[in-house]
């Protein structure tokens, strides 16, 4: 499959070099981190963070609960926004624009940079309308051109086969495994360029996950994917870079291959091999 | 067997029977009311009840079941959108904030405030300064009482919408008001619709607001807000009481009572109907 082949465009580009002191050339970013901080209230969650988020690759976060891995997820289509006290510090670029700067719409960011919950949130209506809700708020579509989205983006979840004959039926009726599916569908159908994943398989059963793992596989041809994980399995299966967060603070950055095998830091190969987290 | 368990079998079995006994009682009650509402009102049930005014003589309570829909009707219709609004503002946008907690707490009082309060009230404010009862008076009092039934449920049944679906849509990169609109309302729009339902229930029996504001009238009144309106509650109490002497009046009486639960026990089941099919 098209998995690791054409995907590893190894554009020439500066090298670039994160806050732990890693450099790594890969492909171009599509997401840079610069000097990140972020406050709930007076607790500072996110400390000093930089790095970039090569374009069509998976990015994998792990790190122990409450290391700031959803935070920083959180921060990247500005869901922090939602609610009052919350600061954000430093920048992020999005295809070397910021997005935070002023003239930045918040949904039309949030248009190219989608996201999938933790747990499965279908809206409550039919499979059908759960899609085109997200559709409709950029496009107007004919009923026809709209049908075609909806099959597409269920296709695409690799969700098509199991719902065709219920596209009527509450979204919220559909197994827990079907519902993240059907989420991710729903985002694909505004075709963002970005797809961030909070932990998007901890609510499932394992035979959910693997479709979704393999989902995530077949994505990263046409987007950019940021996964949040608690399962250092699936960071290692899935993702091309890993990160490791702890308290706050980005501790090591690489490829998946490398983070795995010979880490650089000491706290690192504790992490990764159960010591502590 | 273990004396342990006996014991705890033994005071199960007692409680298990004090709770039937108690609710066996309640819904007898129950039962004999509309067991004496079908005895006396079915005999007096007849085309005219729905077709004739009320006269002296008896007539019929087609002129008080034409009032007490309208009013009801307009009052359900306008308090259901200012108290959807309401609720709305208080579960999506008001949050903790001081205002919020204000109006939140004053909609309590509103929501327990005697009924014949709110009839004084409107009399004060409406009836006096018009210088006659009329049907936007009853309507007006009708409303004041229903708007804090829907507040109340509509800003409840939009606090049980998850706040993920809240976070999904915006996600999306959908605006606010839209995620209210399409997301949230559709979550929460069985429990709205029971809301609303029992509070035109509750409006659709009360007396004593109208004592003050619509006052009643033995003559057909086709939407003339302007003066007094006919309405069935207000013919119960004069038929019962004042008119009782006339056997005529006190059947007739029957009949009105038997349609007004009629009416009250149906919108009842489409809220229940309506609350179960939210479960799905």
């Amino acid at each position: 499959m098209n998995m690791r082949s054409e995907n590893f465009t190894m554009a020439p580009r500066q090298t670039s070099r994160n806050a732990s002191g890693h450099t790594h050339a890969s492909a171009p970013a599509k997401l840079s981190v610069q000097d990140l901080n972020f406050y709930y209230g007076s607790f500072q969650a996110i400390k000093n963070v930089s790095m970039e988020i090569p374009s069509n690759q998976v990015t994998a976060y792990i790190g122990p609960s409450g290391c700031g891995k959803s935070t920083l997820l959180r921060c990247f289509n500005r869901m922090h926004d939602l609610y009052p006290g919350l600061k954000t510090e430093g920048g992020i670029l999005l295809d070397g624009q910021d997005i935070h700067a002023s003239g930045v719409d918040i949904n039309l960011l949030r248009a190219r940079i989608g996201m999938v919950f933790q747990k499965p949130t279908p809206f409550p209506m039919s499979v059908y309308d759960n899609i085109a809700f997200g559709v409709k708020l950029y496009e107007r579509l004919s009923r026809r051109d709209m049908d075609e989205r909806v099959e597409w983006a269920l296709k695409k979840a690799a969700l098509w086969n199991e719902v065709k004959d219920k596209l009527k039926t509450n979204g919220q009726s559909l197994s827990g495994g079907q519902q993240q599916r059907l989420c991710i569908a729903r985002t694909i159908a505004v075709k963002p360029e970005v797809i961030l994943l909070d932990e998007p398989t901890s609510a499932l059963d394992p035979i959910s996950t693997g479709y979704i793992e393999d989902l995530i596989h077949e994505l990263k041809t046409d987007y950019t994917i940021v996964i949040v994980t608690h399962n250092m399995q699936q960071a290692a299966r899935v993702s091309d870079i890993t990160a490791f967060m702890y308290l706050g603070e980005l501790i090591e950055c690489g490829h998946t291959d490398q983070i795995f095998t010979d880490p650089e830091k000491k706290q690192t190969e504790d992490y990764i091999t159960g010591r502590y987290g | 067997m273990n004396p342990v368990y006996r014991r705890r079998r033994m005071v199960n079995r007692i409680i298990m029977m004090a709770s039937l006994l108690a609710s066996a009682f309640g819904v007898i009650w129950l039962f004999l009311i509309l067991l004496t509402l079908v005895t006396k009102g079915v005999p007096a049930l007849s085309l005219d009840v729905f077709t004739e005014r009320t006269r002296m003589s008896g007539g019929g309570l087609g002129n008080a079941i034409l009032g007490s829909l309208i009013m009801t009707a307009l009052a359900t219709v306008g308090g259901t959108l200012i108290g959807i609004s309401a609720g709305t503002w208080l579960a999506e946008y008001g949050g903790r904030s001081r205002l919020a907690s204000l109006i939140r707490f004053i909609n309590d009082v509103l929501l327990s405030a005697p009924s014949i309060i709110i009839g004084l009230y409107i009399y004060a404010v409406v009836v006096l300064p018009m210088g006659h009862f009329s049907g936007w008076a009853g309507m007006a009092a009708l409303m004041v009482i229903i708007i804090p039934v829907v507040i109340r449920s509509t800003e409840d049944m939009l606090l049980l919408v998850p706040n993920s679906l809240r976070e999904a849509a915006a996600a999306l990169g959908a605006h606010r008001w839209l995620i209210v609109l399409r997301v949230c309302y559709s979550g929460a729009k069985a429990g709205i619709t029971t809301g609303v339902l029992l509070g035109c229930a509750r409006i659709s029996g009360e007396t004593a607001p109208l004592l003050f504001t619509a006052l009643n009238t033995n003559q057909w009144n086709f939407f003339n807000m302007g003066s007094e309106m006919p309405n069935l509650p207000m013919v119960l109490y004069q038929n019962m009481t004042i008119n009782s002497f006339i056997p005529a009046q006190v059947a007739l009486a029957w009949a009105g009572a038997l349609v007004l639960t009629a009416a009250v026990l149906i919108l009842n089941i489409l809220a229940r109907v309506s609350a179960a099919r939210s479960q799905k």
